[in-house]
């Protein structure tokens, strides 16, 4: 029973790794990714289960961390074409930088 | 057994959530239908499995680094989902609307 969940998470990530390669749009391309690392985070989760080693959950929680900086990062980068400036208020204002 | 039987249900229909969120993201015409597809789907799917499996753990760790990913997942997916389509709309991406009596003709 296991295996058929597996199955369908490997389903699901063919799907979302065809939509990130003929993604029209980088967002397309950012949606896909980040439904592919979720569902990479319940395949490490169930092939725990499957193989019976409790340990590998600790991988699927350091997994779900990265996936999130990852894309907050990747985010900030299409968005503003760097890493480091202060970006933007809710209506669009450039912040003021403190310093 | 009856435990089991409710964790199979809830692995099953989380891993049938996570093909029909996949075929969402290749059937929907534009970006926007296209996250809610995948926000909806990809959400209920993680919580439906990993609850499937705290249940077939029984009372032990793993029951609590699940709980852990889970209350992870749950406070981020939404975030990310958010931030990812807040970012569109700042970019002027366009929703593709159809030929609905007040929608726009494109």
């Amino acid at each position: 029973m296991y295996i058929a969940v597996l199955l369908a998470i490997l389903v699901t990530l063919g799907l979302a790794l065809a939509r990130a390669l003929i993604g029209p749009t980088v967002y397309d391309r950012i949606a896909a990714i980040n439904m592919f690392g979720t569902k990479t985070v319940l395949l490490i989760a169930v092939f725990a289960f499957l193989s019976g080693r409790a340990d590998l959950l600790d991988i699927a929680l350091v997994y779900a961390l990265i996936n999130f900086i990852s894309m907050i990062a990747v985010l900030k980068l299409v968005e503003y074409g760097d890493f480091h400036s202060p970006g933007k208020d809710s209506v669009g204002k450039p912040k003021v930088d403190s310093k | 057994m009856i435990i089991d039987i409710l964790s199979w249900i809830c692995l099953l229909s989380g891993g049938l959530f996570g093909v029909v969120g996949a075929i969402g993201i290749h059937r929907f015409p534009d970006f926007y239908s296209r996250q809610h597809a995948v926000g909806i789907t990809d959400t209920l799917c993680t919580m439906l499995i990993l609850l499937g499996l705290a249940l077939q753990a029984g009372m032990s760790l793993a029951v609590f680094k699940l709980a852990l990913i889970f209350i992870f997942l749950f406070l981020t997916s939404p975030t990310a989902s958010h931030a990812l389509v807040n970012a569109a709309m700042h970019s002027g991406l366009k929703a593709k609307l159809g030929n609905t009596p007040g929608g726009d003709k494109s």
